[in-house]
């Protein structure tokens, strides 16, 4: 194993200086945060130490912790089990353990607690089968659960990525010296994925620290909740909530940086063919876990929707009820919402790319800086990022004239919600061109631009459609950007989604929330699975 | 690296490149504001009947808070009666009011929408409203404008207690909210707690009946192991499914549910006694922005929003509580002692009283019950 990815020679000047925009413009919220914090006369220090800040700061971070965990353990294996082993429709498979990330919080965990809490659907199916006690999801065990079950695709994407790359030699030299599968599996194969593990869990940490949606239903008292409750009544002390976050995430990512400095990254060239392990006599176990999973994650919000829609649908026929949407508007909003995210994904990935260069190939403080600020900023909510961009291009005439309510400043905004998820899968992208590759072409004499055309590109592509295709999803789903920033009149499935859910037109909402269910599916097939399979 | 490189990227992924010229088609096909049409259909034809105006080509912009769901037949019968289009902004009240903050003098909103006063006293504090004329104001009970005329009610929404039938006997049902403090209801009671409409009526709580009695309530309340629930339709959700036996909310949530989901939802409203303070009326509320250029249009347009078509309207199609031009409530909503006034409330502190009203929430330790 080599020390890849960095090399020696300077950074060149222009991947610096790109690197450094990029940076300044992910940084925007936290210069925001500050300003407003100071304009405010926020007390962030004086309320850290109270009772109202204590209590839900441990919970938050409590939460975060124990839901990374489980998502991480969950991800690597599930990632494992689809990668390397002959598991049945392992692609099937791959495709419906991705789509759990496309429920918006506020209605997957709704959906979820409507299927499996007492007097739901599945409850009521069980005491007809005389189970009559079933845990309630409910509290920190409540969030844990939802949160673990919505989130940890973002372990399981990168970790796929990054195990569907390693060569199987290494497993088979290894099962020949008479290494158990497990013994491989926890010494061999997970060491390797280490770096991508452990960047999905940190960005599951911080997904959980800025989640509302879910920790609201589930009545866990964290500082999102502290922040929402205050948003008017106390503007200062939102605020200073908000900066919290803020700097809990920059403290959690550094340390993560600090501590994976003498983490290895290996070198693994494409290999042609893998030869996936036999799973034997664990073939049924394996099978019946992954489909407990999709069962959980994906099957029980599907029921609530479709319960929702078809008996909303019923009742059309029965009392005439007109719903509140149609199946143009559902078309329209549709192609708005695939559209629109569409070209967030491609805008976080060019973002993040430059930092992304800079960090895999060469030692550089304005690399690490840009990769820090970047993952950071998903901690924070997102109606926080919306605001930073309204905050923004206030600042004069013509910025307001031009990009208020515009395509551009929603965008943006994405852009800079979602580039931490494009970065780690953007960063393995960049690792996958094996250093003496590079030398090689640079030796023949191609230059840079060249060079990066006909020979990085290519090897990148697929990791930066699965980069892409993170960003693709979560802007999907995502909402208070979405509400704030649209175009007027500019509607997109979680616009709409919420409001008719939260005014209890819950037959439209299960409509196009499975709308965007299938949606999503037909995405996560063509832009992550499919590449990420071709590449064995 | 550069605009080469760029482009590269976005080429040699053909399905991103069908993505985006897909979009650019669907961009094109729904932008550009709304043409006023001929005549109307569906749900707005109720509202308004005859013949549209001719465009004025007038345009105001309404951020609104409510859901178009409930008021977008309303704004579609005003263009067309007026002649006036009508850009829509919908949102969360709560977000919706900062960005205004953030727009400052620069927005473009004529109009904002309210689920509940809370927002909008908010934004009287921050000077974001201005005064609405007589003409407005006068259409509807003084108890629904609020202070320096800022704004008016334009539906009510009551405070109610909704309850599961298969697991509570009618005959517990109390009389009033302060009841609900008995032994007989320990954990069994649901409160939405940083709602804003819960909110609201704490705030008007305590101004009727003074901090220390309200405290006391919530406090009781607390020590009586109730229950703290995200918002209203999460909380008729479960109180239908008899996860918990009793919700605090507004009467709507639980009418919308029965009509989505039939006899399946076995939840009902109670009303507490008309003169308690736990049947306040809580109004959706309009004002207009101080920066708005359009006035004369956006008054037009709330004066709309209260004449008799918009509020069997909305009383008939949104199950709420109409509160100008002499409309009686629907059938299917019980009657109400009067429109609310009983309680002499002008609604008048509760941008300023929510402050208060947050730290009395987050005191009592409800939110970690």
């Amino acid at each position: 194993m080599q020390q890849l990815g960095t090399s020696h020679d300077r950074a060149p000047r222009t991947l610096v200086g790109l690197s450094a925009f990029c940076s300044l413009i992910l940084a925007g919220p936290a210069f925001y945060l500050l300003i407003r914090n100071f304009t405010a006369d926020a007390d962030p220090f004086g309320l850290i130490f109270t009772d109202r800040v204590q209590g839900p700061l441990w919970r938050t971070v409590n939460l975060a912790v124990l839901v990374s965990m489980s998502a991480g353990a969950l991800g690597t294996g599930l990632a494992w089990l689809t990668t390397r082993t002959d598991l049945p429709f392992a692609k099937t498979f791959s495709v419906l353990l991705t789509l759990p990330l496309v429920y918006p919080t506020f209605i997957g965990a709704a959906a979820l607690v409507r299927t499996l809490n007492p007097g739901g659907i599945v409850n009521d199916a069980l005491a007809g089968l005389g189970v009559d006690r079933t845990p309630t999801l409910d509290g920190l065990f409540g969030a844990w659960l939802v949160l673990t079950l919505l989130t940890y695709p973002y372990v399981f994407l990168p970790v796929a990525a990054r195990f569907s790359r390693l060569p199987t030699s290494i497993e088979q030299t290894a099962r020949l010296l008479g290494n158990s599968a497990t013994h491989v599996f926890a010494r061999i194969i997970v060491p390797q994925a280490a770096g991508s593990i452990v960047a999905g869990m940190l960005l599951v940490f911080l997904y959980a620290i800025s989640d509302f949606g879910a920790v609201a239903i589930l009545r866990y008292d964290t500082l999102t909740r502290a922040i929402d409750s205050n948003q008017l009544a106390n503007r200062p002390v939102a605020l200073a909530l908000s900066l919290m976050l803020l700097v809990l995430a920059a403290v959690v990512v550094t340390a993560e940086r600090l501590a994976g400095r003498r983490r290895v990254v290996s070198n693994s060239p494409r290999v042609s063919a893998t030869t996936a392990l036999t799973l034997g006599r664990g073939r049924i176990p394996a099978v019946a876990s992954v489909v407990l999973v999709v069962v959980f994650a994906l099957g029980a919000p599907l029921v609530a929707l479709l319960d929702w829609s078809i008996r909303g649908l019923i009742r059309r026929g029965e009392t005439g009820r007109r719903l509140t949407v149609d199946s143009a508007e559902i078309a329209e909003i549709t192609g708005n919402t695939l559209g629109v995210s569409a070209i967030a994904a491609v805008s976080a990935v060019l973002i993040v790319l430059p930092i992304a260069l800079l960090v895999g190939r060469h030692r550089s403080r304005m690399g690490n800086l840009g990769h820090a600020v970047a993952i950071s900023t998903f901690a924070l909510p997102g109606i926080l990022i919306a605001l930073t961009g309204t905050f923004f291009i206030r600042q004069t005439d013509w910025t307001f004239d031009t990009f208020h309510n515009s395509m551009a400043i929603l965008i943006f905004s994405y852009t800079v919600r979602f580039a931490a998820l494009a970065m780690g899968t953007t960063l393995l992208a960049v690792h996958a061109v094996p250093q003496r590759l590079q030398d090689a072409s640079q030796t023949l004499g191609a230059d840079r631009q060249r060079r990066f055309r006909t020979v990085d590109l290519p090897l990148m592509t697929p990791g930066l459609l699965a980069a892409g295709g993170l960003v693709l999803l979560s802007t999907m789903k995502e909402l208070p950007i979405s509400l704030l920033l649209s175009p007027f009149e500019f509607e997109t499935l979680s616009t709409r989604i919420f409001g008719t859910f939260n005014e209890s037109f819950v037959t439209e909402a299960g409509l196009m929330a499975l709308t965007l269910v299938a949606l999503s599916f037909v995405a996560t097939w063509v832009l992550i699975i499919r590449p990420l399979s071709r590449q064995r | 690296m550069g605009v080469g490189c760029v482009l590269s990227v976005l080429m040699t992924s053909r399905a991103l490149v069908a993505l985006l010229t897909g979009f650019s088609l669907t961009a094109v096909a729904c932008g550009g504001s709304s043409t006023i049409p001929n005549t109307l259909e569906g749900a707005a034809a109720d509202v308004y009947s005859g013949d549209c105006s001719e465009d004025t080509g007038k345009e105001i912009t309404i951020y609104s808070g409510r859901s178009e769901d409930l008021v977008q037949p309303v704004l579609d019968a005003f263009e067309c009666q007026s002649g006036i289009s009508v850009v829509t902004n919908f949102g969360d009240p709560t977000d919706l009011a900062l960005q205004l903050v953030e727009e400052g003098d620069r927005t473009p909103a004529d109009i904002f929408l309210s689920k509940s006063p809370g927002a909008v006293g908010f934004l009287r504090n921050e000077g974001l409203l201005s005064s609405l004329s007589d003409d407005v104001t006068s259409l509807v009970a003084e108890a629904n404008v609020g202070g320096d005329n800022s704004w008016v009610g334009i539906t009510g929404r009551q405070r109610v207690l909704v309850y599961n039938v298969d697991l509570v006997d009618e005959a517990d049902l109390p009389s009033s909210v302060l009841d609900l403090t008995d032994e007989k209801y320990r954990g069994q009671v649901a409160i939405p707690a940083t709602n804003g409409s819960f909110q609201d009526w704490f705030t008007v709580f305590r101004a009727q009946q003074g901090d220390d009695a309200a405290s006391a309530w919530l406090d009781a309340m607390v020590a009586n192991d109730a229950i703290v629930t995200e918002s209203n339709r999460p909380t008729v959700d479960a109180v239908g499914r008899g996860e918990y036996s009793f919700g605090l909310v507004n009467h709507y949530y639980n009418f919308q549910e029965q009509e989505a989901l039939g006899d399946d939802h076995r939840a009902e409203n109670h009303s507490f006694d008309a003169s308690d303070i736990g049947s306040l009326v809580i109004v959706t509320a309009a004002g207009i922005t101080s920066n708005s250029d359009n006035v004369e249009e956006s008054e037009q347009l709330i004066t709309f929003m209260l004449d008799e078509a918009s509020q069997s309207y909305f009383t008939n199609d949104s199950l709420e509580y109409p509160l100008a031009a002499g409309v009686d409530p629907a059938a299917i909503l019980p009657a109400l002692a009067d429109d609310g006034s009983d309680f002499d409330v002008t609604f008048d502190d509760l941008g300023n009283g929510l402050t208060r009203t947050v730290e009395i929430i987050e005191n009592s330790g409800i939110l970690s019950n």
